[in-house]
């Protein structure tokens, strides 16, 4: 995870002179009185900037820190303890990007498990980039397990992709990797794809049943059942932990 | 063609028509806060509809490669609760600072009543400290004696002209609006309102100065490809690539840019990026 030192540097190489000067001064006045996080939450994209935070990354990777984020996460910390009690509103009338930056502030925050309900309601969202900042170093720490195994089976189903993810593999669980094991065999039976990185998570505690069954779709009667058992299992070794 | 459609309200609309606006051309739209064919009851309907504006729908169009925009705003038929005019009134400002949001709107009149004048010039209030530019719905009913009224409130509260865009405009309330300095919006539907073949006619006479073309389309009798339907009409009438490109895309960024807000600056396209009259209009921070 990256320090705030780290994102305090990445912003003054990124972010336009004018935007950091705003940053300062709104830093100090959220220090000095929380409540002015309100109006100026909402304000940090156009303010700081949008953009990648490191330059060589991909806008459309869900999982790359943005400016406004790191922005965002820095005003949090400047509100020091009081930040706990302005997280539920800002998130509440937060736009994507405002909910970005409040799930992605929450491990850079003294309030223990207290912040779960909100990484809980943007794993239930369709959006990836809330499922992606969701699953960072806070959700690593504090989700249950079988919260974290579902919320994995989520991305995959929707599209985020796994190996960026901060407790992969260290999270993985065998009830997950037969989650996903499971899914795996679903897909091929359906005769479709499957990101090969599902493995990472598979091969961690590999499912004897499951991997049976995908390896059984390459006798299928159907031809585009057997050539998407053999695409799945085709990505085995490559991405295997 | 590129295609800002500023009058779209998606949320009623499926994903095959994200599919066929992109394939025609939209790029951009807006869609203004309105009513959902049923009076809510309650304001928390109304922070959820907002946060749906900002978050899932702008998430949803993006998924089909068409920026999504929204204008905040409580409506005329709405406003007619009292209670829930004073909550939603209230419940604003938390919506009119954010990104993306380009106007407050749709606000104006349905059954001109004291409670939709009320609403009406509170939202402009609101508009004039937000600095954002307003969209404004003309009646249904009565439109010439509505739209007139319109014009006289923007007027009273103090909002530029220039800063306002009254809608649902024909060819009969096009000349008043565009002599009071507004921007005029035509909304182009099957059967009703507006069609294309008349529209052409409008801009034949008037000329594309302040005009502004949307399909509005919603979950009544509707068509998403009515703006790009009103180019090829334009195109069969003999205007030719630039007039079009300035109706369908130019003007509405024009009239949207003036928010700040419009967040036009990563669409791939590079045709896109172009600058307007050499200014940066494609960006999201006010100069």
């Amino acid at each position: 995870m990256s320090t705030l030192q780290d994102l305090s540097a990445a912003l003054e190489a990124r972010a336009r002179p004018e935007g950091l000067d705003w940053l300062k001064e709104t830093s100090a006045a959220v220090a000095a009185d929380v409540s002015a996080i309100r109006g100026r939450f909402p304000m940090v994209g156009r303010k700081v900037g949008r953009e990648t935070l490191y330059e060589h990354d991909d806008p459309a990777d869900v999982h790359a820190w943005t400016v406004d984020d790191a922005a965002r996460v820095l005003l949090l910390v400047a509100a020091g303890e009081r930040a706990e009690a302005e997280l539920a509103e800002l998130y509440r009338f937060g736009d994507a990007a405002e909910r970005r930056g409040v799930l992605r502030a929450l491990p850079y925050l003294p309030i223990e498990d207290r912040g779960l309900q909100l990484i809980d309601d943007a794993i239930r969202t369709n959006d990836t980039r809330l499922i992606a900042a969701a699953l960072g170093p806070y959700a690593t720490e504090h989700l249950p397990d079988a919260a974290y195994d579902q919320a994995v089976l989520k991305c995959v189903f929707v599209g985020v992709p796994i190996t960026g993810l901060d407790g992969i593999p260290s999270r993985v669980t065998p009830d997950g990797a037969r989650m996903l094991g499971a899914f795996v065999h679903e897909r091929v039976a359906a005769g479709r794809d499957v990101p090969g990185e599902v493995w990472i998570v598979i091969d961690r505690f590999p499912p004897e049943p499951e991997i049976a069954a995908i390896e059984g779709e390459l006798q299928s009667e159907f031809e585009d059942r057997r050539a998407a058992a053999e695409r799945a299992l085709s990505y085995r070794g490559a991405h295997s932990a | 063609m590129r295609i800002f459609d500023p009058h779209a309200h998606m949320t009623s609309r499926t994903t095959d028509d994200y599919e066929a606006m992109y394939e025609s051309g939209v790029r951009a739209l807006v869609e203004p806060a309105f009513w959902l064919g049923q009076p809510r009851t309650s304001v928390g309907s109304f922070i959820d509809y907002f946060n749906s504006l900002l978050g899932w729908e702008r998430f949803r169009a993006g998924q089909f490669g068409i920026r999504h925009h929204c204008t905040i705003g409580l409506n005329p038929k709405e406003a007619n609760d009292d209670v829930l005019r004073r909550e939603v009134l209230d419940i604003l400002p938390r919506f009119l600072g954010k990104d993306g949001v380009v106007a407050v709107g749709e606000i104006g009149f349905d059954a001109m009543t004291a409670a939709e004048e009320d609403a009406l010039l509170e939202q402009l209030k609101l508009a004039i400290e937000h600095e954002l530019p307003a969209l404004v719905h003309t009646p249904h009913r009565d439109k010439a004696a509505g739209t007139r009224k319109t014009i006289e409130l923007v007027e009273k509260s103090g909002l530029a002209p220039h800063m306002m865009l009254i809608d649902h405009n024909n060819e009969l309330t096009v000349h008043e609006v565009l002599e009071s300095g507004c921007w005029a919006g035509f909304s182009i539907y099957p059967g009703t309102k507006m069609d294309e073949q008349r529209m052409v006619r409008v801009l034949q006479d008037v000329g594309p100065e302040r005009i502004i073309v949307n399909s509005a389309c919603d979950w009544g009798v509707s068509d998403p490809l009515k703006v790009r339907k009103t180019a090829d009409a334009m195109r069969e009438a003999g205007f030719d690539d630039d007039d079009i490109d300035r109706i369908v895309w130019r003007n509405p960024v024009e009239f949207f840019e003036q928010s700040g807000r419009l967040i036009l600056d990563d669409i791939e396209s590079p045709d896109l990026t172009a600058t307007f009259e050499g200014s940066g209009v494609l960006r999201g921070e006010r100069a």
